[in-house]
Order: C-alpha cells, then structure tokens, then sequence
C-alpha cells in the first residue's frame, strides 16, 4: 500500500524534498496530431515552500500542475512524491495519494452548487483521514459568517476561499492552485493570497501557485518559469513580500 | 448524512420536474405489473383454495344414459378416487315478470345430502332437503340477477308440465365459477342459471331412475389422467359417451386459465414498454447531469473521491428516482388490483376473493426495474466514474454540428436560420432524437392498443351478429327431431325464416392431432346463420365436404384438400374420411360445417335437424317463446338481441377499466418523454437561447427554436407510433388467441385519431411548461455561469 510506504519514508526522508520531477514529458495525442505540453522538466519541490509557477499560455503549467497532483499521468520521465514513483502508480494509488496528501485550488472554484460552504468543506472531511472540521477550514480562510451559504450566494472571492478551506481542510502535505485568483479583482485576490500564505506558514504546506500575473511571484520563495514544455528559469526570492504588499 | 447523500437529494429537488416526470412513467408500469400480477395471483390463490376446499372433479364425462351399476365399474379405473354419477338436465324457466326465454342447467345432489365432488357454497338458504321434490339451490349470478331470495318460487318447464319449484337456497361450486352456456359469447345472468335438485326429484322427472347421464371423478396424485379418459370413453362409449374430458378443458376453468393467461401476457408486455421507456429518460437525465457536473466530479476526484464512489453517488440518483416511482406504483397497483378484482367479482365468482401480492412478486419487480434502470443508465454513470480529473476540469469542447441533411440537398435556401438550428440540433444527435421518437410513439402505440380492444369488440358484434348470424332466434330441440319441424315452425304466426339445422359432437383427426368439437349442419343456401371469410364475405357451404373453422385447421395442420377423420361421438359413433373443402374466418369457437344434406346422409340417420334459426315479427316474440316453452321437444331458446346487449353489458365495464388505464399510462408516457425531451433541450441551449434573446430575438422566436424541435418530433412519432401500434396489437391478438375466441384484427380510425390527439395534448402541456421556464431564463445568470 502506497499509504503506509509513503508514511514511512516520511520519517526517515533526512533530504526535505517534496516532489523530485526529472525529464517529465507530456504529449497530448489529438488524432494525428501531437501536442507536446511538457518536453522535459527537472524540478524539486520543498517542504512548506511556496513556489509560483509563471509562464505563457500553454506552456504546460496547468498540465505539469495536474501531473504533479495526481490528476494525469505523464507520458515519460519520473515524478516522486516522497520519494514514492507517481508516474508507475495506477488509478487507485493515484486516488489513494490525492485523498491523502493533496489539496487543490482550481481556477474556477469547482464547488459543488447544491452544497453549502460547510457542506463543501465536508465533502472532502469525511473522507479524509485527520482531518479540521468544517468550521475550522473556513475560519481559516475568514469566512465564519458564510458557513450555510450556498456557492450562488457567495462572491467569487468568497467562493474561492471556500475552495481554499475545502483544500487545506485535511491538512495536506502540498497544496496546488491552478490561477487561483484568475477570475477575480485585485482585492479579492490579495485576500484569497493572504489566506493560501497563511495557510503555508501556519501549517507548513508545500504550496505551488499558478498564476499569469507577475506581481503575485513577489510572495514566494521560489519562482519557476516555463515556457513551451521546458523550465525556462527559477528565481529564488531573498526577500518574500507578504501579500498585503503586492499591488496589480 | 453524508454530505454526497445531502448531494443526491439536491440535485433530485433541482431536476424535480424531470424526476417526477420519470417516476410518473415507472409509477405505470409498476401499477399495470401489480394490478395484473395482483389480480392474477389474488385469483389463481382464490381459485385454488375454492376447488381445494369445495373439492372441484378432475374428470368430467356425460352419456345419454347408463345404470347406476356401472358406476363400479367406473370406480375399478386404476388411478381413480373418488366417483360421483349425477343427473344433468337442461330446463326451461318461466319466471313472473320476465317474458323472456331462459334456461338453466339442472345437477343433481346426491339423496345423502353434500355431493362428494363439486360441494356446494351455500351463501345464503340451506341444501335442499332430499325427500322434497319441488326444494332447488339456484347459482348465485342467476339469483341476484332476478332478486331471488330463499323462499322465492320459480317454474321450471319439465316434459311440457310447469313445476313450481321453491329456491332453499342461493350456492356457488367450484363447477362454475363463471356460468356460460356452451357457444354463448359472453355469460348471461339473467337467462341462464344453474339449479341443484335432489338426485331422486331430477330421476322422475327426467325418467333417469337408478340411472345417470353424468358423471364426475378425483383422481389419486400422480395418476395417469390420458389413460383414464381413454378407459372411461371405452366404458361409456355403449351408454352414448359424449367423450370424457379432464379439468383443463372444462369450461369454467378453462375461462378462467385462459383470463389469467391474458393477465399473465398483460403483465409481461406493458411494464416491459414502461420500463424500457423510464431506463431511456433515465439515461439521458443522467447523462445531462453528468455532463453538467463534470467539474464538480473532477474536484471529488481531486481530492480523492475514487471511481466507485463516483459511480455509486450516481447510482443513487437514479436507484431514488426509481423507487420513488415503484412506491407510486406500487400503491396505484394494489388500488387498481382492488378495482379489477371487483370487476371480475361480478363475473366469476368464488365464496370470497383473497386480494393478495405476494412481496416477493414486488420484490422481484423491484430488482428488474431498479437493474433495468442500472442498465439504462450504465453509460453516463461510467462516464462519470471514469473521468478523468484533470479531462473533466477542461469545460466541454463545443458541440460537433454540421450542415443537416435537409439542407444539404438543397432545401435549406428557404429555411430561417432558427429552422437551420432546429434541423442541426435533430441530426447531431442522432441516437438521442431517433429513441425520443421511439419514446413518443410508444406512447401512441399503447394508446392505439387500449382502442384496439374496443374496435376488435365491435367489429366482432358487427361480424357475428350482424353478417353472420341474422337470425332473432335459435330453437335447439332436445333431441334431433325430423327435418319436417321447420315447416311446422314457419307455420307459427309472425314467423317470417326458418331454417333447420343439425348440431353433431364429433372429434376430429388429422395425424396425431386431435380435437373435441362440433360440426354444424346448415342449410346450404341459407340466409340466416354463414360463415364468412376473412373479408367477412359469405363463404359458400360445399354440397360435399367439409369447411373448418380457420384456427381449427391451423390447430389440426390442415389444408383445404387434405381429408380428416372424423369420430361422431352420438348415435351410431361412426368414423368417417371427410375432405376439408374450405376454411373461414371463425372468431368464436372452433367448429366444422357441413351441408345439412350430406350431414344427414354421413350420419345415415335420416333428414333431421337439431335445432332451428328463426326471423318473426318483434312484437309476436313474446308470443313464441310462450309457445316454445310449452314444447317438449324444445330445450332453448336464445335471442340474437340479448345476446348481443348482454355481450356489450359484460365487456363495457371491462373495457371502460382497461380504457382508462391504458389512458392514464399512455399519456403518463408521452409526458414523460416529451418533457424530459424538452427539459434537457432547455438545459443544454440555455446559454444558445439566452445569447439570441441578447442579440433581440423575441421570446417566441427562441421558443420556437426549443418547441419547434419538440414538434418534429412528436410529428414524426405519431405515424411510427401507429405502425408500432398495429404490430403491437398484432402481437397481443396473437397471444390471446385460443381454441374459445381470436381477437379480430381491426384499428378503426377514430382510435388512431384519439391515439394521436392523446399524445399531442401531452405534448403541447409538456410545451407550456418549458415555455415558461423559457419565458423566465434570467438572461445574465445563464450568459455569466460557466458550463
Ligand atoms: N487534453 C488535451 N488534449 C490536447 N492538448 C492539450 C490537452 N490539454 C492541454 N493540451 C495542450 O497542452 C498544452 C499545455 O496546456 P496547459 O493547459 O498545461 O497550458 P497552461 O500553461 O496551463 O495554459 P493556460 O495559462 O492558458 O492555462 C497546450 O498547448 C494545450 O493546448
Ligand atoms: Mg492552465
């Protein structure tokens, strides 16, 4: 089991490396066509970094995100989340390890629009194995007074803390935003980024942030930037804004 | 609760017009399964215990007359338990204040009181007492069809004497659950009945001292019930054996197998078309839905929901909408089982009905459509489960169109570009379109059935009664009597026709098939009783030869041409090759036909006649059955008029029930697919109609595009819906079909124009109600939601 030997490794991992990807490849098969989206990426993830992943678009963030998240499966090189092969793992150990250890943002949210804010939260608390409760992931993110809103009775900001709360609600071990502020004003984003930084410094969560938007790469430790499939350079921050102090 | 389960139960209240819409359709066909199922098993369980407890005979036999020492014999037939001889009479009634023409059957009871066989359930009065003559038990449907009450007198006709006879009592036997006279179409309370006398009173009359002429038996479990009949035709065949029979075929019994096998055939054919149509709604609701939630199966999977319980969430969104529909069903059923069992209450009757459902039997049918459903819904519920996440986190790619066919071979230039949208959206998916137009003219096709029944009814009356049997009455003699009688008869004032015929019980045999039935003697030229075709034109009685009924050639494997022997089974019992010269169309009955002459001449018993078909005025009617009632030689009279009142009297009530059912589930059919139609097409092109409401389209012209699709649909479906229709008929005349009756295959016009008036009136309130849900599209909500 997947499981227990990932909870081992943990113990015993001296290294902190989260994620070690080398020559990662993705090709999307459209008929005769071949869509190259990663053609080759060497990259480390550290635990409770936070990385921002900038790049063009269709550069194959989205794709290397999912990848990394379990979501797809890669179509050469290797992906190892504590040290255990994601890319020889199957549906069900996939499934196991973003259960387990995996927490997303999406770009638009993905609530469920028949489920309160609460019952959102649930969703994932129910299943998952230590996880806060309901209430706590959504104290979180400062939303204590909208637990038994509906997502239509929420604004977008509101909506994607939501979807922060849900994310973070089972303590997970990394946390994967894909544009997370994309579809919302700069207030609002600084607020949801207050509430992902947060989340990195209080509970230590290695957290990778995508983003078309320069100015957010300010809050991270590492900048990673991808162009056409390929890693084409990693700032390191020397000096972390803190999220009230970006501007856009 | 869960909260996917909270889940379930939201998405059921937000698609709650479509899930009802679904329930509704498995709501049909669950209470169609229950009420038939119901009411067969409620009978048959019924049935049992009456001929259980009542001891009903397994072999029945009658004779001209044999001593009552032969009965020994009988009783020596291995196999055998239980022997019962009896005396069986026809008597004339004349009953105050009822000028009409009735008959009943008289069956002895033994002197020692309860018969062995075939007892009596006295419902009211007490047995006749043996040591009085005039003391008689009348059958319960002929009892209360007069009024009679124990205590009451009536007069029965024996040997030309009027005899009063006092009624002890009002019974029922398992002999005759329903009471029909031989050849009648439907059962007749009023004039004919049963009357059980005691053995000694019936002997005198009918000179059967230390004698019968009818006899029943029991056989042990496990005997051979072939080679008793073969050994008592053996032994009876001296004493005038009219041929013994098992209880499969007699008569009462036979009714009711044959009801419960049209209950058994109605229970399989409609809930498998309701069921069929409720796993196809199903699949495209589901199938809407998944695609609808695609993100949000995408965001459970990310965070580690896994295929199974994807799968299973789904699952249980349609497993609700199914047992929400079978628990609707299933109280319908039992109320409708309720109503049926009344119906056929008052036409078979048994001592008290057991309305029952055997759970297993809802069980089972729990199973089916919930696995039905399943099935149906497999696809979508897979899609879901195997989505993969990061695949469903992408929204849908635009739908594939392409220029329709219509438009492709030239006619397009005239159309608007709504009626090129419309035309598109038919052909893009063609699957979808092609089983809701299935779904719509099922619909029709059930409606079409239910008028079917009706048709085939009055076409059968019209046929009969009025082609074939033109005849006001028909005399039947006690005995066949000299040709000479239809002169005395024609000399009766008022007495317009006459024409003679000779009834002879034979059994046919062609190879190794047999069959036990009649030929009718007629009069070649005759006017008054014919045989038709299947054109309903005459068919012309060969001078030689014999003309079979069509359904008994088929059962004998016989051609025109072919020669079968025939077994007289009165008088001389001769056997004789006969050639088959023709076949006609016979609905009712299976019989052969013969030219009295030549009848007479096989027979070498001389020019006689059993019987007689009269024309006479209306008003000297009264006047002769007067007259026939006080003939001796006269056993019946039936009357054309009543027999038909009295066939529409019986089949009304049955046929405005089955109406109404059928009504009820073929519009509960064609709302069904015609709304979730429309729904889904709402759903689907929301963000299409709201985008031309922005650009100024007016609400009807974006209703148009919605609704006009609906009505190719449904236009196209009404023809297809009659073709399925008529095939579906076929196939229940089919299954119906027996040696006692063939349903007439007939579809009269009005039926297909109220068969498509029912559908187009679902479909136009299906309309209105999307309509207005069109009407109220919230422009900005729909453009800003992402799909
Ligand atoms: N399912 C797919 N089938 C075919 N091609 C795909 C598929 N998914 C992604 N691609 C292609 O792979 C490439 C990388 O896509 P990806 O979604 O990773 O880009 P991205 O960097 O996230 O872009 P954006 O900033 O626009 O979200 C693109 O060229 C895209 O067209
Ligand atoms: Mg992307």
């Amino acid at each position: 089991m997947v499981q227990g030997e990932i909870a081992s490794r943990q113990n015993h991992s001296g290294n902190n490396v989260v994620f070690q990807v080398s020559g990662l490849t993705k090709v999307y098969r459209m008929g005769e066509f071949e869509v190259h989206a990663l053609r080759g990426v060497d990259m480390e993830l550290y635990a409770g970094e936070l990385v921002v992943l900038l790049g063009p678009s269709g550069s194959g963030k989205s794709t290397l995100l999912n990848i990394l998240g379990g979501l797809d499966t890669a179509s050469g090189g290797q992906v190892s989340y504590l040290g255990i092969s994601l890319t020889q793992a199957g549906d069900r150990e996939l499934t196991e390890y973003r259960r387990a250890h995996v927490g997303f943002v999406f770009q638009f949210y993905n609530l469920i629009p028949s489920l309160t804010a609460r019952e959102n939260v649930a969703v994932v608390t129910e299943i998952a194995k230590d996880p806060m409760t309901p209430e706590e992931a959504l104290a979180l993110v400062g939303l204590t007074e909208r637990l038994d809103h509906f997502p239509a009775q929420l604004s977008g900001g509101e909506q994607q803390r939501v979807a922060i709360a849900r994310a973070i609600s089972k303590n997970p071990k990394v946390l994967l935003c894909d544009e997370p502020t994309g579809a919302l004003d700069s207030g609002t984003g600084i607020v949801v980024l207050e509430a992902l930084d947060k989340v990195n410094r209080e509970l230590g969560t290695a957290t990778v942030i995508i983003t078309h938007n320069v100015d957010i790469a300010g809050m991270a430790d590492r900048v990673i930037n991808l162009s056409d499939g390929r890693i084409s350079q990693v700032t390191v921050n020397t000096e972390k804004k803190s999220p009230q102090d970006l501007h856009w | 609760m869960k909260v996917l389960n909270r889940k379930v139960l939201r998405d059921l209240r937000h698609m709650r017009g479509q899930v009802l819409a679904i329930a509704i359709v498995i709501t049909s066909g669950m209470a169609a399964f229950v009420m038939f199922i119901g009411a067969m098993e409620s009978l048959t369980l019924t049935r049992d215990r009456f001929y259980r407890e009542y001891a009903f005979a397994d072999v029945f036999a009658s004779l001209k007359r044999a001593p009552e020492s032969l009965r020994g014999r009988i009783a020596e037939i291995p196999g055998v338990s239980v022997v019962e001889t009896r005396v069986v009479a026809p008597v004339k009634l004349d009953i105050a204040g009822f000028p009409e023409p009735v008959t009943a059957q008289m069956i002895s009871i033994p002197e020692h009181g309860t018969p062995l066989l075939n007892r009596l359930y006295i419902r009211s009065g007490r047995m006749p007492d043996p040591a009085r003559d005039e003391e008689t038990v009348v059958s319960e449907t002929f009892a209360n069809a007069h009024g009679f009450k124990p205590g009451d007198k009536i007069g029965a006709i024996i040997n030309g004497r009027k005899k009063d006879l006092v009624i002890t009592g009002v019974g029922l036997s398992p002999e005759f659950v329903l009471i029909m006279r031989a050849e009648a179409l439907s059962p007749d309370f009023k004039r004919f009945g049963i009357l059980w006398m005691g053995r000694k009173a019936l002997g005198k009359s009918y000179n059967m001292d230390g004698a019968f002429n009818d006899v029943v038996m029991a056989v042990q479990p496990g005997a051979d019930t072939g080679r008793i009949l073969t050994e008592m035709d053996e032994i009876l065949a001296r004493y005038g054996g009219l041929g013994s029979y098992a209880r499969k075929d007699q008569i009462s019994n036979r009714m009711l197998s044959e009801e419960f096998r049209m209950l058994r055939r109605s229970a399989e054919i409609y809930p498998t078309i309701f069921i069929l149509v409720a796993a196809f709604l199903l699949n495209v609701v589901i199938s809407r839905t998944v695609s609808t939630q695609r993100e949000q199966i995408a965001a459970l999977k990310a965070f580690g929901y896994d295929n199974l319980a994807i799968g299973i969430h789904y699952a249980k969104l349609v497993i609700l909408i199914v047992l929400l529909g079978l628990a609707g069903g299933a109280v319908l059923g039992i109320w409708l089982e309720q109503r049926m069992g009344q119906l056929y209450m008052e036409v078979y009757r048994f001592p008290s009905m057991l309305l029952r459902i055997n759970p297993l039997t809802l069980l089972a049918a729990t199973a089916i459509s919930v696995l039905s459903a399943l099935m149906g819904t497999l696809h979508a519920v897979w899609r879901a489960a195997r989505e993969t996440p990061a695949e469903a986190m992408r929204p849908e790619p635009p739908a594939k169109y392409s220029v329709s066919f219509i438009e492709r071979i030239g006619v397009g230039r005239w159309l608007s570009q709504p009626s090129r949208i419309i035309l598109r959206n038919v052909e893009r998916k063609p699957v979808r379109t092609f089983l809701s137009i299935l779904g719509i003219a099922v619909a029709c096709a059930t409606m079409l059935t239910s008028g079917f029944f009706s048709d085939a009814v009055n076409y059968l009356v019209q046929v009969q009664f009025r082609l074939a049997q033109k005849e006001d009455m028909k005399v039947a003699f006690v005995e066949p009597t000299s040709r000479r009688v239809v002169y005395d008869l024609a000399g009766l004032a008022g007495v317009h026709q006459v024409e003679g015929f000779r009834q002879v019980p034979v059994r046919f045999r062609f190879g190794h098939r047999s069959y036990k039935t009649v030929i009718d003697g007629v009069e070649p030229d005759g006017r008054l009783h014919r045989l038709l075709d299947d054109k309903a034109r005459p068919v012309a009685v060969p001078p030689s030869g014999i003309l079979l009924g069509d359904y008994l050639g088929e059962l004998l494997g016989v051609k025109p041409g072919d020669t079968i022997t025939v077994e007289v089974l009165e008088g001389n019992r001769a056997v004789y090759q006969v050639p088959v010269a023709a076949m006609a169309k016979q609905f009712i009955g299976t019989t052969g036909t013969m030219d009295l002459t030549a009848l007479n001449r096989l027979l070498k018993e001389g020019d006689s006649v059993s019987g007689a078909y009269l024309v006479a005025d209306s008003n000297s009617w009264e006047d002769l059955y007067r007259q026939f009632i006080r003939m001796p030689r006269v056993s019946g009279i039936t009357m054309r008029t009543n027999e038909i009142r009295n066939f529409y009297d019986i089949q009304a009530k049955s046929m405005l029930f089955f109406t109404f059912v059928a009504t009820l589930m073929a519009c509960s059919i064609a709302v069904g697919v015609v709304y979730n139609s429309a729904r889904i097409a709402l759903s689907e092109r929301s963000r299409e109609l709201s985008s031309l409401r922005v650009l100024g389209y007016t609400r009807g012209e974006v209703s148009y595009i919605l609704l006009g699709e609906l009505g190719l649909l449904v236009l196209t479906a009404i023809p297809l819906g009659f073709l399925i229709g008529y095939s579906l008929c076929v196939l229940i005349a089919w299954a119906l079909a027996s040696d006692l009756f063939r349903i007439p295959m007939v579809v009269d016009p009005p039926t297909y124009s109220m068969a498509a008036a029912v559908v187009l009136a679902s479909a136009v309130v299906s309309a209105l109600i999307v309509r207005r849900k069109l009407d109220r599209l919230d422009l900005v909500e729909v453009l800003k939601t992402r799909e």
